[in-house]
């Protein structure tokens, strides 16, 4: 052990490894070309000033759309990687992964997608849209929100880190003991699992904060709770899941990290350690995880199946009782993810029955969405393509799930390609869709261009088909008795079904080459693709009625709110939003700030020092993150005003470009 | 280039799938992987596929795949008039659809609501009985009453990576081989002397935890012989895909063979032997010990408890003085 390095030495870095080296090789490459262009246009100052130290919540919203995205990338090559395995690994073919490299990618691949993937998605999405639904000019803690985001930036970038120092964990994404104890996982992959998860943790907990405060205090005067759009009913709801899960989640990694560190007995097999708790624990934040990730994804597609059916939202009042319902039985329904631990039958039925009771609030939400276009005009643009593909594909998951939910059926399906057929139904059908559905609604209002609709369509049905063709065949293999994380099979059965996944597989591939293909030419094409009017698809809630891209204040004077739906109605009866004549005032915005991305900087030293048991990187980390804070904590001059003139220039040209005078 | 880029503006009215007739190239490929896609599909029905999960062989597996069905086609009763109403919708009220009657404003209607809250709950009411009634029946640890032979006892240990079977009352055991005879109560007593594993024999049973310090239980019966395949539904480390065991169902005189074979060709299962089964190896083979370790369970579990495990539910009084004392000293 060396007081410098820790236990990190040059045997850490896998030279021999081809396949780790190779993406290790392009992860680095991609960002030279990035380093290349910035150098090329001179954009240092840009990205800056525009983006790193922003406080604006529309910034910071397209990192984290832009970060999760990016990991996209790295989580689906881990699954392309696994479907390959199994499509060959028929015994004795041993495949071409050896079984230490495919067990840190099954667990990299549910951290990633889950933690750096749809975390970070869901999250920019909510930073986009909120403020402006609501009528705000920005979230309540603008600085904690660049923290946020930073720190989830950060916990990103250490898992990445693990592919050139030493390995990933090897215990699935769950990390149970005791197999995630040092005892049974001796090397480092646990301990980059523990350190990312609790500062991107912390980070996620700061956004439940910013915006359960945002959205109950920072609405335009007349938006009752009843008036806001249903996107910030659903945001508020999982803002209530966050404060109130991830908290579960620190803790119970802070007590696994005791446990490694100080030689604690926790979870432990001796000295008096329970592994039950540490999977209840898990699991009491891992079901509200994902109505987190969930319950805006409902929300996106309620936004877009009303605007797109040209109709408002049928049944508003009940699908917000629907989401509350939701919001709350999601805290009890957790030990159906180990009915198999043998709690004993009244514990078992209690908590199925709980599970299969969600279903009646999301089946209403259902029928809710179909009555929206019922008796509508269907326009079928690529939010509304997305939003059709979930009813059907997230119900037949809800099905799988409600099945899983019989314990007597979990007893033999628990664990097995049909579980993973169905989690997968429901966040792909479910998060996924959602996602792409709101990335090509609100890329609009965010950039000021749109989304190039063929290439839209083209990931759509490519995402869609390939679903099918991937997952069917799992639900498939699960009857035939095939268990989950299986690096080689003896079943010669099984073979065609895993062959047909990989092509799944690869048509989704062809999926996500048509969304990077879509980004890359509207940004070249955005002068042909610009959104003049900030309304590009005759929108109903408060976003629309900005500019595209809106001014860093978004609203020159705070909208007053009277109905639901408040800008469709507008448009309808032909009234505006404001006063006419109502002169307009200085506007206080904050300031921009490097804390909030220094703090994450010195957060990934910290947690490389904690993973490597570098002590004095991590004491360095932390004294450097405390006095950046403190720093800015007494740092008064952290807003300025944009005087009246200004904001009155700034309104007049955006009018003029919509031609009115 | 600029024409192949310009191919990609699309009119207004272009419908979904549009993008894909400009590239010839493109349709022509698409057409080979439909084709490709029918050839793999039509072959997938063709072979020949074991279901175990949905062929049972013994009446735990029979209940469960029954509940399985019955739960589905509860589903379906929802879950298809809501695709068959997408389908419909997204088609009838098209935009360009100028028959369909639309009706911009209208966004309420208690009727419906009442009817897509009642008949969702109602259905959730008949599968929440369905869940209390069939959750007591199938509980693992509930005795099985379906016959009045003697409950046999297997304990079991999961290792990495492999299963240690103990007969306490025979006396003997078995590495990756577990046997029993059809028509009788079998009782598996589980625990582990390493990481969490998943004890599972598909088409015979449902699944049970292994861990340590704790001793969970399964029970099962078979009512047709056969060579069962058993894995662990929990992954355990490097080893797991290789945890593997064979399940042998078989008839009163093969088990009796059976155990004579392996108390024949076993070596004792002393704390010598015992320590070089527990190091870590993978695939391992199929070994017998004799005379085996009746008190293994118990001490394996006492090693990380400190205290004896709590009292195996389900013996019947017919059962208890069936059992010699000598193999049952902690019960």
């Amino acid at each position: 052990m060396n007081p410098l390095l820790g236990k990190l030495t040059l045997e850490e870095i896998p030279y021999h490894e081809p396949i780790i080296m190779g993406a290790v090789g392009v992860a680095l490459l991609g960002v030279l070309a990035i380093a290349v262009v910035l150098q090329r246009y001179r954009l240092w100052g840009w990205l800056w000033s525009e983006y790193i130290t922003s406080v604006d919540h529309k910034k910071i919203g397209i990192m984290y759309v832009l970060l999760g995205l990016v990991m996209l990338l790295r989580g689906f090559t881990d699954a392309v990687m696994m479907r390959l395995q199994q499509s060959m690994s028929l015994d004795p073919n041993p495949g071409y992964l050896p079984p230490e490299h495919f067990d840190q990618i099954f667990t990299a691949h549910g951290v990633i997608m889950i933690f750096f993937v749809a975390m970070p998605l869901i999250v920019g999405l909510m930073n986009i849209a909120v403020p402006l639904q609501i009528g705000a000019r920005d979230v309540a803690f603008p600085f904690l929100n660049s923290l946020s985001f930073w720190l989830t930036f950060s916990g990103a970038m250490l898992v990445n880190a693990s592919l050139i120092f030493g390995e990933f964990a090897k215990t699935g994404w769950a990390a149970y003991p005791p197999l995630s104890q040092l005892s049974f996982s001796p090397d480092v992959g646990v301990d980059y699992y523990i350190w990312s998860l609790q500062i991107s943790g912390i980070g996620t907990l700061l956004t439940g904060v910013n915006f359960l405060v945002t959205i109950l205090r920072m609405r335009a005067p007349g938006m009752k709770m009843m008036r806001m759009p249903i996107f910030v009913w659903t945001a508020f709801c999982t803002n209530v899941l966050i404060v109130a899960a991830f908290p579960i989640l620190t803790v119970t990694l802070a007590l696994l990290g005791l446990d490694r560190y100080v030689g604690t007995h926790f979870f432990t097999n001796d000295g008096g350690g329970e592994q039950m708790m540490y999977v209840n624990l898990f699991w009491a934040w891992g079901h509200p995880e994902v109505y987190i990730l969930v319950l805006p994804a409902f929300g996106v597609f309620s936004e877009v199946v009303a605007t797109f059916s040209g109709k408002p939202l049928f049944g508003y009042k009940t699908m917000v009782w629907a989401t509350i319902a939701i919001t709350f039985f999601s805290f009890v329904v957790w030990l159906h993810h180990f009915f198999t631990m043998g709690a004993g039958a009244n514990v078992n039925a209690f908590f199925g029955i709980a599970t299969m009771i969600i279903a009646v609030p999301t089946g209403v939400k259902m029928f809710n969405w179909l009555f929206t276009m019922f008796r509508g005009r269907v326009r079928f643009s690529v939010p509304m393509l997305w939003s059709i593909g979930f009813i059907i594909t997230f119900t037949i998951g809800g099905m799988t799930g409600v099945l899983l939910a019989m314990p007597g059926a979990d007893f033999v399906l628990h664990n097995s390609l049909f579980l993973v057929a169905h989690f997968h139904n429901t966040i792909i059908g479910g998060v996924v869709f959602g996602i792409f559905a709101a990335i090509n609604y609100w890329f609009p209002k965010a950039m000021g261009f749109r989304l190039s609709e063929p290439l839209g369509r083209a990931s759509f049905w490519c995402w869609l088909i390939g679903f099918y063709v991937a997952f069917m065949p799992l639900y498939v293999l699960g009857f035939m008795g095939m268990t989950r994380r299986l690096n080689h099979y003896p079943n010669p059965d099984w073979q065609p079904w895993l062959v047909l996944a990989a092509v799944g597989v690869a048509i989704i591939a062809v999926g996500i080459l048509c969304t990077i293909l879509q980004i890359v030419y509207s940004v070249w094409k955005r002068d042909q693709l610009r959104d003049t009017t900030g309304d590009p698809w005759d929108g109903r809630t408060l976003e629309w009625a900005t500019a595209s891209p809106p001014p860093i204040y978004n609203f020159a004077e705070v909208p007053r709110i009277t109905e639901i739906d408040a800008f469709a109605n507008m448009k309808a009866n032909g009234t505006g939003m404001f006063v006419p004549g109502t002169p307009y005032s200085d506007i206080h915005m904050p300031r921009n700030t490097a804390a909030g991305f220094l703090m994450g900087i010195f957060s990934l030293a910290l947690g490389f020092g904690l993973v490597w048991h570098i002590w004095w990187l991590v004491g360095l980390g932390a004294i450097a993150m405390t006095g950046a804070l403190l720093v800015r904590l007494f740092d008064e001059d952290i807003a300025f005003i944009i005087p009246a003139e200004q904001v009155r220039e700034t309104e007049m040209r955006r009018l003029e470009g919509v031609g009115q005078p | 280039m600029t024409d192949r880029m310009a191919a990609f503006d699309v009119s207004p009215g272009d419908g979904a799938l549009s993008v894909f007739r400009r590239f010839p190239l493109v349709t022509s490929g698409l057409a080979r992987l439909r084709s490709a896609l029918i050839v793999l599909c039509s072959g997938l029905l063709l072979v020949s596929c074991q279901f175990p999960v949905l062929d049972p062989s013994g009446p735990i597996a029979a209940k469960e795949k029954q509940l399985i069905l019955i739960s589905t086609a509860l589903m379906l009763l929802v879950v298809l008039p809501v695709i068959i109403l997408t389908l419909f919708f997204v088609f009838w009220y098209r935009a360009s659809n100028t028959r369909a009657h639309a009706m911009p404003n209208w966004a309420h209607s208690n009727a419906i609501e009442a009817v897509v809250w009642i008949v969702p709950l109602l259905i959730v009411i008949a599968l929440g009985w369905l869940a209390w009634t069939t959750t007591h029946a199938l509980d693992p640890y509930k005795p099985l009453e379906e016959t009045d032979k003697p409950t046999l006892e297997i304990d079991v240990v999961a290792l990495d990576w492999k299963w240690l079977f103990i007969y306490p009352e025979q006396n003997i055991a078995s590495v990756n081989e577990v046997a029993f005879p059809i028509d009788r109560p079998v009782r598996f007593e589980i625990t582990s002397d390493t990481v969490m594993n998943s004890f599972f024999i598909p088409g015979l049973a449902g699944q049970m935890y292994a861990m340590a310090g704790m001793r969970t239980q399964l029970s099962l019966i078979a009512n047709k012989p056969g060579s069962f395949g058993g894995l662990s539904a929990n992954y355990s480390g490097a080893g797991f895909s290789g945890m593997r065991f064979t399940a042998l169902a078989t008839s009163d005189a093969d088990f009796e063979a059976w155990t004579r074979k392996v108390a024949a060709a076993g070596q004792p299962l002393d704390k010598a032997a015992y320590a070089k089964l527990a190091k870590k190896r993978e695939n391992s083979p199929v070994v017998y010990y004799a005379p085996g370790d009746p008190d293994l369970l118990v001490n394996l579990i006492k090693k990380y408890r400190h205290t004896p495990p709590p009292e195996p539910t389900g013996d019947t009084p017919a059962e208890a003085s069936q059992t010699p004392p000598a193999a049952h000293a902690d019960h």
